[in-house]
């Protein structure tokens, strides 16, 4: 069984491995984790995390590359944890995000970590939190974690990170895919990615316009809205600068007090889920509730209680 | 150890090493992988020794698997045993598939390639030596 002490000493002494085998340990919620956590958690540097999300073939992990090399321009060192969806069926995975990251495969500055999403349907694991605290006790600053493609709904990952980029395509559709709920809404900065192909001006027109008459109940300012290209890396180092900006708003103390409730609701959903899994009456509440003899809140509550 | 730990993913490292450009084998064997349940990264092709023992070394993965078409195997792939090792990766299981002449599997071996894939093999045999040989994590 591996040191996890040692290994988080390794890691935030910069030695790679030592990183690479603490990142596993935390996916695999391996034993000792749990004792682990304060330490890890108190060995943050307090690194930028930001969040790169949109649908699937937006262009997130060009982007990612693009992002990283405008950042090790300006003598960042990035951490980078790039999300694939498992598959329901089989739990395996096959993740490519590094097929765009090959400019910086021997940056010795540049930390990539593919993770399967192994179950989670919020667009990233579960252990992705605990795996960007890892990086930031290794001194990777910023840390950018890269969803699975997202849909419309997978939100998660703008209530754990400081900055949530959602990069979206010139073909998006029309104005009333601006105007639904979901993705577009919890942006901080909104991508409009392959800048180059026509239409894409008008696109971050249409999206401008309407994300700019938010009233009602919604407080947040919309978000800006950037073009880029990232096969180019036109619009790359505003994205950065916007980023980067961004970052003294996600730490005002309402924010940090929203990331921290969430943090701690998540631990709360995760550590019941844990305690009733090995709770000596699962099996006979889960026969009930399959027998529709008992109602599955009930259940829960008993296995929680 | 619990049976979770058990069935935990095997994390695979597919990769191209060197300028052939034909991926469509390793790609089949990625899909194939996912379907026997790994935990498959796949680099893409042009790979040097020093990008895919980066790649295993940031992954942490279980298992390098490289498919090599080109003739260039001796040159490339004791490099990878040997950059691997280096950086303290004792433990993980490398091996290869592809077009290996018969005499060239046994010079492999005998540098630290576990095993030799060649035309032929089925998904089935690649994912039953994995299981079988990969190391166990605890």
């Amino acid at each position: 069984m591996a040191d996890l002490p040692e290994l988080l000493r390794g890691a935030a002494a910069g030695q790679r491995l030592a990183l690479a085998r603490l990142l596993t340990a935390i996916e695999n919620d391996a034993p000792g984790l749990r004792e682990l956590l304060p330490a890890l958690f108190r060995a943050g540097r307090g690194a930028h995390l930001v969040g790169i999300t949109g649908p699937p073939g937006s262009g997130k992990s060009t982007l990612v590359n693009a992002l990283t090399e405008e950042w090790r321009r300006r003598g960042r060192r990035v951490g980078i944890l790039a999300v694939d969806p498992s598959s329901p069926y089989t739990g395996g995975a096959i993740m490519g995000d590094r097929i765009r990251m090959m400019e910086h495969a021997a940056d010795r500055d540049v930390f990539m970590r593919s993770m399967a999403s192994r179950g989670e349907l919020g667009g990233i694991a579960a252990a992705t939190w605990i795996a960007a605290a890892a990086l930031d006790a290794a001194g990777y600053d910023p840390i950018l974690i890269e969803t699975v493609g997202a849909g419309q709904s997978e939100v998660e990952i703008a209530r754990l990170a400081e900055t949530t980029v959602v990069v979206e395509v010139p073909e998006m559709g029309d104005e009333v895919q601006a105007i639904k709920a979901g993705l577009l809404e919890v942006a901080d900065l909104l991508v409009v990615n392959k800048g180059d192909r026509p239409g894409a001006d008008l696109a971050a027109r249409h999206l401008r316009a309407m994300l700019s008459t938010a009233g009602g109940r919604v407080t947040r300012m919309p978000p800006p809205i950037l073009l880029t290209t990232a096969t180019t890396g036109d619009g790359v180092a505003a994205l950065v600068d916007a980023i980067d900006a961004h970052q003294a708003v996600a730490r005002s103390p309402q924010q940090l007090r929203q990331r921290a409730s969430h943090q701690v609701q998540r631990a709360l959903a995760e550590m019941g889920a844990r305690r009733a899994a090995v709770h000596p009456d699962w099996e006979e509440l889960i026969g009930a509730v399959a027998e529709r003899r008992l109602d599955p809140i009930s259940a829960a509550e008993r296995l929680v209680g | 150890m619990t049976d979770l730990a058990r069935t935990l993913p095997i994390r695979v490292l597919i990769a191209k090493p060197g300028l052939d450009g034909h991926d469509r084998g390793a790609k089949v064997l990625a899909r194939g992988l996912r379907d026997e349940g790994f935990e498959v990264i796949y680099t893409g092709l042009r790979q040097t020794p020093e990008m895919i023992a980066d790649a295993a070394e940031q992954e942490d993965v279980d298992v390098v698997g490289m498919s090599i078409l080109s003739g260039a195997h001796m040159a490339l792939l004791p490099r990878v045993v040997e950059l691997c090792r280096g950086r303290g990766m004792d433990d993980v299981l490398i091996a290869a598939g592809g077009i290996i002449p018969d005499a060239d599997v046994a010079k492999l071996k005998a540098v630290g390639i576990a095993e030799v894939f060649g035309p032929g093999t089925s998904i089935g045999q690649i994912a039953g030596y994995f299981r079988e040989h990969a190391r166990r994590r605890g």
